[in-house]
């Protein structure tokens, strides 16, 4: 039977960017091997020269035109936002570094 | 006036012999009496519904062209964005968030002039098949309160059966709109992949996710499925050809001739006795009418269910990572010292329950270098041996059957804690998401050991979804006639009023 | 201990690879309708797409697969039949899906190579680069950190956040890793990049200025041991925003790396930042934990098969290869190497031919521009692009000249003119009231004059003292305001004084 550690799940948490608890990191690695036992299953089949679908629809070549349509306005725009400052969105300090 | 079809309003608002505001009214006023025990609605909105319905009267006053539904009542399941209401996706991530911009469904929908009642409940981000996972509460079956309606469009599929509203919208990616629609007695239908944008849909798994109609009658659903479908240059994989007349095919109800496939691998074995017994009664009405039966053998849709549970978290782990706390939603732990890191973490931990982070770390790890060929690549490998078993049996069959659930509607929490249990509640759903073709549930009757609506659902080729109505539309004439009218009538009287 | 960068090149052998990314000048974004316009009030070209509200869907850009597309032929690429996008996942503020639409393993080009040739010991060389890809990318919002000491991110209390820029069309083109460069390395990568840049303007795919970031450059260098054949741990350099600094960047990298080796230590695989004012690259983030991007295929597009007809008829119409055309207008106008490098690496030679269509003849078109005019530009510490002067204006100074209207000299007050912004050559002129006198009559009036003032020097020049002549020609143009030409002045004084005048 597959299974996942607890602390394989919080590497997965860490990499989804969820805090979780350590009940829910040890519930959700105990739930885990049964679930993957399950969807293991996708190996038990020959696929060999079998081309993966990603898209039901074999729909090619969809494009738009290279044109400019209204925007929202900046209030739409931060009108969701938890925080904002100078028609920007303001974020807590950033630790991190940009790709 | 509630108990009415959509159809049948429609011809009285046309005669004038009911507003839309009257009408709008009755069904808010049903809503107020019974939904604190269906709990079928998120968001009523009730200025906005009466507006509308006060202006499509004021234009057929005018006597403009309407189209034949306006000013008809719907409910509209919160995975859809619409300008300016509350739209949660049944999660406190998005408690309390006002999109600035109409999904296209809803676009569609207030141009038919359709009046949008409000939203209704729904597992969270759209994962779950009972609507318990809806970080607000469970919504419960008309038919009996202490069951779950399915879902995740429980919600909409609980409003058309106590007759809050005579159509709703819900959305499909693994059975959640015919699911629900069994467990509840009705009809819903999830259109061919593509043919109904998704620009504006909520996203939970782009390859497989589908709005589609829900209504007490094939009729209706027809009508409704009219409305919504059609192409959107806004959303990249909608199909751009001809659409099929769903209408004209649900009044012809007319299936001598047709051959229908009865696919082996979904029934018997793990299907509830009264299920399987309802299911093949409806087969043999269907070859009272002049159809032939066939069986088909699909051996592929063995592992649909462990192919979906792969590629819908793996997919919606990459859809839900923009809930971020930064640019709409909840934020929480923003304090001194904070780090957008760390608030990213906490509110999605806060924001997120407890399925829903269940599929977002299966989906994290499905994805995983080292592990994609296993599991994601492998699954979608399968999708492609479910094409091609589908496409076999489509060459032997015009369309294939199953029934829409192996249960009737089950107990609230009887299977929140074991996912499998619940997961394998789709088996017979989740063949049709994965090679994108659509799918009709419609009532097959109660089952005889609980007395609970069992479903019949219908299968047919990509852009063939007519044949769904035909076949429904012959079906439901047929056992409308043996009940003496249609299944929701037998459904338990809710609430004081009327 | 400091080496010296010829030490580091007889012990270590360079290799190197270059990962430059251009912002295309389609006017929508890749994904969606907002403008592209730069310099708009933050957050007004949005939309629920590029802001990634929930819901929304990307539809592909049409001008920016036809962009890529040029940009892989013209890099000698294949074009695939069929590519898909994919997403790259990973969180960051500036990036609202918390995924970017890339490609991953279905690029849209892919195997070409650029050839660029430098200056080396034994004459001009020419090096090979192949390119193993290009693709299609979304660029990020902007973030303004505010707090900390120098605006950059570290110690920032809070940033803010612009997604104007999220969404704008980006062109990645990674080379394969380029050995045998040895010492020339620095050169040959920006060789490298200059032709990128010259290629990509040709094809006017991209206003292609680093400075402003529409061309962006990483570099990735390491080093191994003269002779072995096994790779030395590499490091990435970033924020690298000139083609001098894609030189820098690269030496400097190969001596810290030489330095770190020679001292036994290991070089860390990390990425680093280029620091324009030391010339030296300083430790960013570590790239041995790299982050699993989870890549998989994009399931909101549907993949893009260019029509192979379509293809020919863009490959038929690519402008002339900039190698190709550099030689020819060397040829065409006669010039050394030495003085097509000048004009080359000063990036004027767009400008002086445009100069040379109008109809100047090359050599003072160049003089022009790279003396006179690029002086102006260096004081002022703009680039000659942005000075108000343009290849219309001096063509018609060089004209003016050549029918003897302007002096040399005059001319240069008419060049100062209209880069002052007084309009063009023919309006400072007539504002300046800027005239050659050619009356030979007037030049004698003011010759005569000056001789009476001057009575001893023009004296001296008579009996055959002729440097003396210097000083009167001097008052005769002080005379005539500058507006006479001296050689003229020069003749006729002589003649005046009884001297012979050539």
């Amino acid at each position: 039977m597959s299974s996942l550690s607890r602390d394989d799940v919080a590497k997965l948490a860490a990499l989804a960017r969820i805090e979780m608890s350590e009940e829910e990191l040890t519930n959700l690695a105990s739930q885990f091997g049964m679930i993957l036992d399950a969807v293991a299953r996708v190996q038990e089949v020959n696929l060999d020269g079998v081309v993966a679908t990603s898209h039901p629809q074999p729909i090619v070549n969809v494009f738009r035109a290279d044109v400019v349509l209204p925007s929202l306005t900046s209030e739409q725009a931060l009108s969701g936002a938890p925080a904002q400052e100078e028609d920007r969105f303001r974020v807590p300090q950033i630790l991190g570094e940009a790709e | 006036m509630i108990k009415q079809s959509a159809a049948e309003m429609a011809q009285a608002l046309a005669k004038g012999e009911v507003t839309s505001t009257s009408l709008t009214q009755a069904h808010l006023d049903r809503i107020a009496d019974v939904d604190p025990s269906v709990k079928a609605f998120l968001h009523v909105d009730a200025e906005g519904a009466l507006a509308q319905a006060k202006n499509i009267d004021a234009k057929r006053s005018a006597g403009e062209k309407l189209h034949p539904l306006a000013g008809i009542p719907l409910a509209l399941k919160d995975v859809l964005a619409q300008e300016g209401v509350p739209t949660t996706a049944g999660s406190k991530i998005l408690q309390g968030w006002k999109p600035p911009y109409d999904s296209t469904v809803v676009t569609k929908l207030k141009a038919a002039g359709l009046v949008i009642l409000g939203k209704t409940n729904m597992d969270e981000f759209a994962m779950g098949s009972s609507t318990e996972n809806s970080a607000y509460g469970p919504t419960f079956n008309p038919w009996d309160l202490t069951r779950t309606p399915g879902g995740s469009s429980g919600g909409s599929a609980a409003a058309v059966s106590s007759f809050e509203a005579p159509l709703a919208i819900g959305s499909d990616t693994g059975g959640s709109i015919r699911q629900p629609a069994a467990l509840t007695g009705i009809v819903g239908v999830r259109p061919t992949y593509g043919a109904v944008s998704r620009y504006g849909l909520i996203a939970y798994s782009s390859s497989l996710d589908q709005a589609g109609p829900i209504g007490r009658t094939v009729l209706d659903t027809a009508m409704l499925h009219d409305v919504i479908a059609g192409y959107d240059p806004k959303d990249a994989t909608s199909v751009n050809g001809a659409f099929p007349d769903v209408i004209a095919a649900a009044r012809s109800s007319d299936v001598k001739g047709m051959k229908i496939g009865v696919i082996k691998q979904l029934q018997g074995e793990g299907y509830q006795n009264g299920v399987q017994a309802r299911f093949d009664e409806s087969l043999q009405v269907l070859a009272s009418l002049g159809a032939q039966i066939v069986e088909v053998d699909c051996p592929s849709f063995e592992f649909a269910l462990a192919a979906y549970y792969l590629i819908a978290p793996s997919e919606c782990s990459s859809n839900l990572a923009r809930f971020d706390a930064m640019r709409y939603g909840l934020r929480v732990g923003d304090s001194d010292g904070a780090s957008a890191e760390s608030v990213m973490n906490a509110t999605r931990n806060a924001g997120f329950g407890h399925e829903v982070k269940r599929r977002i770390i299966l989906g994290t790890y499905a994805l995983s270098s080292g592990y994609y060929d296993a599991y994601y690549g492998s699954a979608q490998k399968i999708r492609t041996l479910i094409i091609q078993d589908y496409a076999k049996a489509f060459a032997q069959a015009d369309v294939l059957v199953s029934p829409t659930a192996p249960t009737t509607a089950f107990k609230i929490g009887e299977k929140s804690n074991d996912p499998i249990a619940m997961y394998l509640g789709d088996v017979a759903t989740i063949p049709v998401n994965l090679a994108g073709i659509c799918g009709m549930s419609l009532p097959a009757g109660l089952a005889d050991e609980d007395q609970l609506p069992v479903g019949f659902q219908i299968m047919a080729p990509a852009m063939q979804d007519h044949r769904l109505y035909q076949v429904g539309s012959a079906l439901e004439g047929a056992l409308v006639d043996k009940w003496g009218g249609h299944l929701i009538s037998k459904v338990p009287a809710l609430g004081g009023a009327k | 201990m400091a080496i010296s960068y010829d030490d580091v090149v007889a012990k270590y052998d360079p290799v190197f690879g270059l990962e430059v990314h251009v912002e295309l000048n389609t006017e929508s974004k890749m994904f969606c309708s907002c403008s592209t316009i730069f310099g708009g009030e933050p957050n007004t070209q949005t939309c629920p797409v590029c802001l990634a509200l929930p819901g929304a869907l990307p539809v592909v850009n049409a001008a920016a697969i036809e962009s890529t597309i040029k940009i892989g032929l013209a890099l000698n690429c294949q074009i695939a039949p069929r590519s898909r996008f994919a997403r790259k996942n990973y969180f960051y503020p500036d990036m609202p899906k918390n995924f970017q639409i890339s490609q991953y393993d279905e690029p849209i080009c892919f195997d070409g190579y650029v050839d660029v040739e430098i200056d080396t010991d034994e004459g001009a060389k020419t090096f090979r680069i192949e390119v193993e890809r290009v693709h299609m990318e979304e660029d990020t919002g902007k973030s303004l950190h505010v707090g900390g000491a120098t605006g950059r991110i570290h110690g920032a209390d809070y940033s803010l956040l612009d997604y104007n820029r999220a969404g704008i069309p980006l062109v990645e083109i990674v080379t394969k890793i380029v050995p045998g460069t040895g010492k020339y390395a620095p050169e040959v990568a920006r060789a490298y990049v200059a032709e990128l840049r010259d290629i990509l303007r040709g094809l006017g795919v991209s206003d292609v200025k680093m400075e402003q970031g529409s061309l962006r450059c990483d570099a990735n260098v390491s080093l191994k041991p003269m002779g072995s054949d096994v790779l030395g741990t590499r490091s990435e350099t970033k924020n690298v925003n000139s083609l001098r600094s894609v030189e820098r960047a690269i030496r400097g990298e190969m001596i810290r790396h030489a330095e770190l080796l020679d001292a036994g230590k290991k070089v860390k695989q990390e990425t680093r930042h280029f620091q324009e004012d030391t010339g030296l690259t300083r430790s960013g983030r570590s790239k041995e934990q790299a982050e699993d991007y989870r890549y998989f295929p994009e399931p909101d597009l549907v993949p893009v098969v260019p029509d192979a007809a379509w293809i020919e008829e863009l490959r038929a119409a690519l402008p002339e290869r900039p190698s190709i055309r550099r030689k020819r207008l060397q040829e065409e106008w006669q010039v050394l190497d030495k003085e097509m490098s000048a004009m080359v690496n000063a990036d004027l030679l767009d400008i002086v031919e445009a100069t040379v269509l109008l109809g100047s003849d090359p050599t003072k078109a160049r003089s022009w521009w790279l003396g006179e005019i690029s002086r102006v530009a260096n004081e002022q510490n703009v680039s000659v692009r942005e000075l108000s002067i343009t290849p219309k204006d001096v063509a018609a100074i060089v004209a003016l000249v050549n029918s003897g209207e302007l002096t040399d000299k005059l001319a240069r007050a008419v060049v100062e003119g209209v880069i002052a912004g007084e309009g063009t050559p023919a309006e400072v002129v007539t504002k300046r009231g800027i005239k050659v006198v050619n009356d030979d009559g007037a030049l004698m009036a003011a010759i005569e004059k000056v001789c009476g003032e001057q009575a001893e020097t023009a004296e001296k020049v008579r009996s055959g003292h002729l440097p003396a002549a210097g000083a009167l020609i001097g008052a005769v143009m002080k005379e005539t305001k500058g507006q006479a030409d001296a050689a003229r002045v020069r003749e006729l004084l002589l003649g005046h004084l009884g001297q012979a005048t050539s």
